[in-house]
């Protein structure tokens, strides 16, 4: 049943042996060590589980992990390029958005997928980005703060 | 701490040979919702360091400086929650004069600090605050003393400056050095002088959460994120609804699918124990198409919920009893009477609950994400039989929690399944299902509100009759209190609560008001409920909020002038006015296209103030509103993390508009139907407001609980907004466009 799998992470070619049928988000977790990636519902409906795949914010609670070999992947580890922190990843903190924080990695990754395809969003395809996104601590206003930020600080995404 | 001259000491003999100062003291009552540890890698800890011996005084708390330059503050009482450690720190590093980075606080773990049994209240640094600033009074009151015997100078010649205390003769020693080689122990002795606020210069900065910066690079830091050796991973497969009885089950259908190691029925609870999450996860799926159950059907289904309230409730209970009452408001100029009603709601935590166990040589170890470590050591020996001697419980981060979840179900139910696999460890977690339809709600409420007006508008007394199931069902040490304690083969018995100040929490007006009178119906409801952020709370302020509206209106007084007409405590006219200078609103929108309403609340009738403007936008020929701003103005006392007040304003206020627009818990006579996201909808960013928070900051004042202000007053000021726009009352949450008659707007 298992399966040999090649996935390009994070800039890195990794290997793992599983059940190609498995959902991406547990791989991830079990096999990767990953937490950016974390459990929501497990049903594509809060965005917790969210994964750059090739540049588009995609859950991976349900997805099985063989549909994405041959995809550029990256989780909110990867991010961080020589030591230096993503514009978006300085914007969350200069704008404290966080409460409990669980869901900061569905935001960051839609954040950064809206920024590369539009990096001058307005504050309404700010919400339509992120309304895939759950977050129950009530942070929104703070999110988008932190996109709209990120978007003025003439960095590359 | 750099440029700080520490004692060489090995590491090895740390605890042996170096010196400390130890201040015990008591936190004051309080509660948070994230318990945290300090444990920076999430790896399990496996020592446990020594613990202060607490003699005969019962002290909870301790703040130790050592010679490696660290500050600990330790405390058994709670955990605390992540917005407020960071205050906590700033109040500690404030009053010892140290750097804010050698600061920490170790909280939730029963292995690392002396208990002290458990007590709730309001998430804010009201209580702890005040006990930490002495604690650290005390602490630079005794080193300064130690300085004043070294040098022989009177304390009063001597100045300190970041850990450095200084003399007249330009000599100057750190707290690290003048520690070497002593233990030093003491308690809050109350002779410390604590600095004038004046001169704060770490208090009233909004400094940064440290652990932002780990959470957006993806760090290990929830209680999801611990990875064991040896770990094994299960799911509970929980029955289909309230009192189910498990009538078949095929476990060897189970038992072949790979990875599965054990099935573990006990009565009616059910785990599957697999060596790999996603096996579990299969397995479970199974599991719930072939098993089956018998349960009774609910008799109370939604439609009925309010009138069954009022038939099947307890007789009722006087809380606050006023002769006469009815007889004053019906001689009053002009009274009114209304009731209001507020469904089930949902904490809906983000992250379902998880949870991890481990039963070793005699031992079990839990890392929970619950909100007492010490209640929840007492329950899992009720639950288990097992001496608390033997439990060790490590708090956890887990998703945001706003009162009592599935977060202590979830880890009794890993300790049941841990003490069947020895030496391994067993981690548990939830399903978005098991989540929301197992956690306790926040209870329905009605509220039946009655009172008078003078000529002048003035209040002349106020009826309030409510009805309400309890709110507070946490396990304090009963077994029966678990979901999985009920469903054994020998199963527990659980005991519901009547009601308690949390029923009633801002039940009683605040106003000025002759004559006010609280009755209360117990109402055993058909869903299980427990602890939600502001308990009874978030009801009583919408209602008795929505009310005070409609009284203005019928005095045709300015709802902001009537409220002022009725006040007469000064920092209540403050907060109020100052939201009306901020809103602009004399110069408001009058046109009709937008609805204004306020409401105002002082929490508990105790704590932080807050005034709330509600801006809706109304538009009739699409028949529906839209919440588009809310704005704020909170006086928590002294204010000692600006950004993290507002921060958790915020979020209140945010969370509060999605609990009253837009939800409501689905059941019929077959259980809970509100299973997910989409038949449980909460506030996404498309219907999001603009947030706008004002503070006034009060110095010279205590600080205040913040956490919970926000969310019975933006309920009110919504409907009080919809009323403004549309010329409609609605008077039973949640407010949807639906429930307007658009042909009469
Ligand atoms: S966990 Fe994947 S969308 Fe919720
Ligand atoms: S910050 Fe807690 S869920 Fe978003």
């Amino acid at each position: 049943m298992k399966e040999q799998i090649r996935l390009k992470l994070n800039g890195k070619s990794q290997s793992v042996e599983v059940d190609p049928n498995e959902p991406f988000l547990y791989v991830l977790r079990s096999d990767l060590e990953l937490n950016g990636p974390r459990f929501g519902c497990g049903l594509q409906q809060c965005g917790s589980c969210m994964v750059l795949v090739d540049d588009i914010a995609e859950p991976t609670c349900i997805k099985p992990v063989s549909e994405f070999k041959n995809k550029k992947l990256e989780t909110i580890e990867g991010l961080e390029k020589d030591g230096k922190l993503h514009p978006i990843q300085k914007a969350f903190i200069e704008e404290q958005a966080a409460q409990c924080g669980y869901c900061l990695n569905g935001m960051l990754i839609s954040a950064v997928a809206l920024l590369r395809k539009n990096p001058n969003p307005s504050e309404a395809e700010i919400k339509e980005a992120l309304n895939p996104v759950i977050c129950r601590c009530g942070t929104h206003s703070r999110f988008i703060k932190a996109v709209k930020r990120a978007a003025n600080s003439s960095e590359t995404f | 701490m750099k440029n700080l001259k520490l004692p060489k000491t090995d590491r090895r003999d740390f605890l042996k040979t170096t010196g400390h100062l130890l201040i015990g003291f008591n936190l004051f009552p309080f509660i948070s919702c994230n318990s945290t540890s300090e444990e920076s890698n999430v790896q399990a800890p496996t020592t446990i360091p020594l613990r202060p011996n607490n003699g005969n005084e019962m002290l909870d708390s301790w703040i130790r400086l050592d010679v490696s330059g660290q500050v600990t503050i330790m405390t058994g009482k709670q955990e605390l929650g992540q917005g407020i450690r960071i205050a906590l720190i700033q109040i500690a590093a404030e009053e010892l004069d140290v750097d804010i980075a050698s600061c920490q606080i170790i909280d939730g773990d029963t292995g690392q600090t002396p208990n002290e049994g458990y007590t709730a209240g309001s998430n804010s640094v009201e209580g702890s605050g005040r006990a930490i600033r002495e604690a650290a009074a005390e602490a630079r009151y005794q080193l300064l003393n130690l300085a004043s015997q070294k040098w022989n100078l009177s304390v009063s010649e001597l100045t300190v400056e970041n850990g450095y205390i200084k003399n007249k003769n330009q000599e100057s020693i750190s707290y690290w050095e003048l520690l070497d080689g002593k233990f030093l122990e003491g308690k809050v002795t109350g002779q410390a002088p604590i600095k004038d606020p004046k001169i704060h210069r770490i208090v009233g900065r909004s400094l940064h959460r440290p652990d932002i910066e780990k959470l957006v690079r993806g760090g290990a830091h929830f209680v999801h994120d611990i990875r064991l050796p040896n770990i094994l991973h299960a799911r509970v497969m929980h029955p289909p609804t309230y009192n189910a009885k498990l009538s078949k089950i095929d476990p060897q259908s189970i038992l072949v699918l790979p990875g599965i190691l054990e099935l573990v029925v006990d009565g009616s609870f059910v785990a599957v124990i697999a060596e790999r999450e996603y096996q579990a996860v299969i397995a479970l799926r199974k599991l719930k198409e072939e098993t089956e159950w018998t349960f009774p059907k609910i008799a109370t289904v939604p439609e009925n919920l309010y009138r069954q309230m009022k038939t099947n409730a307890n007789s009722p209970e006087m809380v606050k009893e006023s002769p006469g009452i009815g007889s004053k408001i019906n001689a009053s100029a002009k009274k009114l009477e209304a009731e209001y009603h507020r469904p089930y709601h949902m904490h809906g935590t983000a992250g379902p609950s998880c949870a991890l166990a481990e039963w070793k040589d005699g031992q079990l170890t839990v890392w929970s994400p619950t909100q007492g470590v010490y209640p929840l050591r007492n329950s899992l020996s009720d639950l288990l039989g097992l001496d608390i001697e033997k439990i060790r419980c490590i708090g956890m981060p887990g998703s945001g929690c706003y009162g009592h979840n599935g977060a202590d179900d979830a880890s009794a139910e890993a300790a049941l399944i841990a003490m069947r696999f020895p030496d391994k460890s067993v981690r548990l977690q939830w399903t978005r299902e098991d989540e929301h339809q197992w956690e306790p709600f926040g209870s329905a409420m009605a509220i039946k509100l009655a009172a008078g007006l003078d000529a002048y508008g003035k209040i002349t007394a106020w009826d309030t009759h409510l009805w309400s199931d309890t709110h507070n069902t946490r396990p304090n040490g009963k077994g029966g209190h678990y979901i999985s304690g009920r469903h054994l083969e020998q199963p527990f018995q659980f005991e519901k609560g009547r009601f308690s100040e949390g029923t009633y929490r801002n039940a009683t007006p605040y106003y000025n008001i002759p004559f006010k009178r609280l009755q209360i119906n117990n109402y055993d409801g058909p869903l299980r409920t427990s602890a939600l952020r502001g308990l009874g709370a978030y009801g009583n302020i919408f209602a008795l909020e929505s009310f005070i509206d409609e009284l203005a209106v019928i005095a045709k007084i300015d709802p902001f002038d009537f409220r002022l007409k009725n006040l007469d405590d000064k920092r209540a006219i403050d907060v109020l006015t100052l939201l009306k200078e901020k809103t602009g609103w004399e110069s408001r929108n009058k046109n009709g296209s937008i609805g204004y309403g306020i409401a105002f609340a002082k929490y508990k009738n105790s704590a932080s103030y807050f005034a709330v403007l509600a801006e809706v936008n109304i538009d009739s020929s699409a028949e529906t509103f839209k919440l588009t701003k809310l704005t704020g103005v909170i006086d928590s006392g002294q204010v000692i993390n600006p950004d993290g007040l507002i921060n958790q304003t915020e979020g209140g206020m945010i969370q509060s508009a999605s609990w009253t627009l837009l939800e409501e818990v689905m059941f019929d006579e077959n259980g809970v139907q509100s299973k997910d996201w989409s038949s449980y909808p909460i506030m996404r960013f498309n219907d999001t407001p603009e947030v706008e928070v004002h503070i006034i900051n009060r110095q010279e004042e205590k600080p205040l609980g913040a956490g919970e202000a926000a969310q019975g007053p933006v309920a009110a000021a919504i409907a009080n907004a919809i009323f403004d726009g549309t010329g409609q009352r609605l008077r039973q949450l949640p407010l949807k466009p639906e429930k307007i008659d658009w042909k009469k707007v």
